[in-house]
């Protein structure tokens, strides 16, 4: 049985991937099982300077999910490379996908060039988070915005460039396409929807930023029409990403035309939900005598 | 470390107005410092819901909390007999070598004192039992004074309407006591004014904070606190904080 996968020329051994922001700089997770079970690493999302983020409260649970307003905290790109990945490094052998977050177009090529020279596998441009303003959605909420962040980027680094999208904006297939025709390698969807809780009492929102980012299995169905439209209106690999939670679900994904997929909420509630999924995978392909899992990406194809 | 395991609930019963006691059955190794607490899956929400470890022997541990919410409240109907899923040894606890030699006093505010019990049943054990001030909102709400009282502490209770102990906050009958080094669990503005009287009477000690949590383990970054020695996550480098890097 083959659970390997193709993101372009690079080969994972299973389509599990951790998401950006849901597992640190990744060896921290160690401590529950040996990394190297997983497809690859997705690192917290990263700019040049440090950022605490937001004000807290900046997590609040909703039905079937959460909301979350982080707004990128992480100590800048220099201490990510020279401490973080190092550690990761010595307890994990797998691909590295750097989450590379901006608040200009200079900040992400030059965020995407350290982690380029640095060895990451893929640079993921993160121009979908929620949670900061003048910086990540305003980025890719447009198709001329987003071609243009990964022209620059494309332009400066030699590893594959990964667009990680928004699904708040208003045409994502659109934004899918104007990604692929200017240069991206491939594409992340979906980053967290925006969401929004009131405390019933005192009116007050539960989340300091007053709307925030919704993530968990309640956004499935969406994140999977999304991958399924975007992977329809491009050539270029999708990791497809949202509510993920088991084996199944992940087929779902890898039919609707994902290449891989990454796990975000799920692995807060559960440390090992990544490692079970991996080895739920094998038992359910038998199940569904699926010999090599590359041959079913897609193959929902147009659902008629 | 942590460890992920399920627990047998041998008792859950109410001990004060909304706060409930639950004794818990199984592993509980990977808890080496009171202060620590556990994340509990509670059916029917999809966060855990993170609780401070009252205390804990070699065959199990004990929470005390209060039903404020909706995931406490679905966890103080659950009954004997069934089993919770917990990540346990969570967060870095409190270190109680560091009060050695000094005149020790644990300071809680409602739903700060159980983990701070843990504390002075350890230090009592050591035959140095600390004081212990403990506040609350009203008698209703009061509870493991005696427990306290039992271990040989001497205890001062502080009750905002003055229906058991003195009347105001706990800083009232703490201000009169002499200490060198503090214990502390409670609300944020008590947490202020207990590390302001700290300053005045030159004692130096550990604070456990309160956070929204995501994941409880360090992933998330969703309880983040800044410190005077940089940003802190609550649920890793915390719920313990020493008093010279707190900042309020």
């Amino acid at each position: 049985m083959d659970t390997s996968v193709k993101l372009g020329e690079l080969t994972l051994r299973n389509p599990v991937i951790p998401a950006s922001g849901t597992f640190g700089f990744g060896h921290e997770m160690a401590k529950w099982y040996d990394l190297n079970r997983l497809g690859a690493v997705a690192l917290k999302g990263t700019t040049r300077e440090a950022r605490f983020g937001n004000p807290t409260p900046r997590v609040a649970e909703c039905e079937a999910g959460l909301l979350n307003a982080v707004g990128l905290q992480n100590p800048g790109v220099e201490a990510v490379v020279r401490e973080e990945l190092p550690r990761l490094r010595a307890v994990y052998s797998g691909p590295v996908i750097a989450n590379v977050c901006g608040f200009s177009a200079e900040e992400y090529v030059e965020v995407a060039r350290r982690f380029d020279e640095a060895g990451a596998d893929i640079l993921e441009i993160n121009v979908s988070c929620p949670n900061v303003r003048h910086g990540g959605l305003a980025f890719g909420a447009s198709p001329e915005a987003a071609a243009a962040i990964t022209a620059a980027v494309k332009a400066a680094v030699k590893k594959p460039v990964y667009m990680k999208l928004s699904p708040n904006a208003a045409d994502i297939a659109a934004v899918a396409r104007a990604c692929e025709e200017a240069g991206a390698d491939g594409l992340t969807l979906i980053n967290t929807l925006l969401g929004m809780r009131v405390n019933p009492r005192t009116g007050r929102p539960l989340v300091s930023t007053v709307t925030s980012g919704f993530s968990g299995p309640a956004i499935k169905p969406v994140a999977l029409r999304m991958v399924f439209e975007v992977c329809r209106a491009v050539k270029i690999p999708v990791v497809g990403v949202g509510g993920i939670a088991s084996a199944d679900d992940l087929l779902e994904f890898l039919s609707a035309g994902a290449s891989a997929v990454q796990i975000g909420a799920q692995n807060l509630v559960d440390p090992y939900a990544c490692l079970r999924v991996v080895e739920e995978l094998p038992k359910r392909m038998e199940e569904y005598g699926i010999r090599d899992l590359k041959s079913i990406i897609g193959r929902t194809g147009n659902g008629q | 470390m942590y460890k992920n395991a399920l627990y047998r609930v041998a008792e859950n019963r109410p001990i004060a107005r909304e706060v409930f006691r639950m004794r818990l059955l199984g592993d509980t190794r990977w808890i080496t410092a009171p202060g620590q607490f556990v994340n509990v899956r509670v059916d029917g929400c999809y966060l855990r819901r993170p609780i401070s470890v009252c205390d804990w022997d070699g065959g199990g541990l004990t929470l005390v909390y209060k039903a404020v919410g909706k995931g406490t409240r679905l966890l103080s109907n659950v009954r004997p007999g069934e089993t919770l899923d917990l990540l346990t040894g969570l967060g870095n606890g409190y270190d109680p070598s560091a009060a050695r030699g000094r005149r020790t006093v644990l300071i809680g505010g409602g739903v700060g004192v159980p983990p701070l019990y843990g504390l002075a049943r350890r230090l009592a054990l050591a035959g140095e039992p600390p004081a212990a001030a403990l506040g609350f909102q009203t008698a209703a709400d009061a509870f493991l004074a005696e427990s306290f009282l039992t271990l040989g502490c001497e205890v001062l209770v502080a009750t905002a309407d003055g229906s058991l102990g003195e009347r105001g906050f706990v800083t009232e009958p703490l201000s009169r006591l002499d200490y060198g080094y503090y214990f502390a669990c409670g609300p944020e503005p008590m947490l202020a004014a207990v590390h302001a009287l700290g300053r005045e009477k030159g004692a130096e000690g550990q604070l456990s904070f309160e956070r929204r949590m995501g994941c409880g383990f360090g992933a998330c970054m969703s309880c983040s606190c800044e410190t005077l020695a940089g940003p802190r996550r609550i649920c890793v480098e915390g719920p313990v904080l020493r008093s010279g890097e707190v900042r309020f």
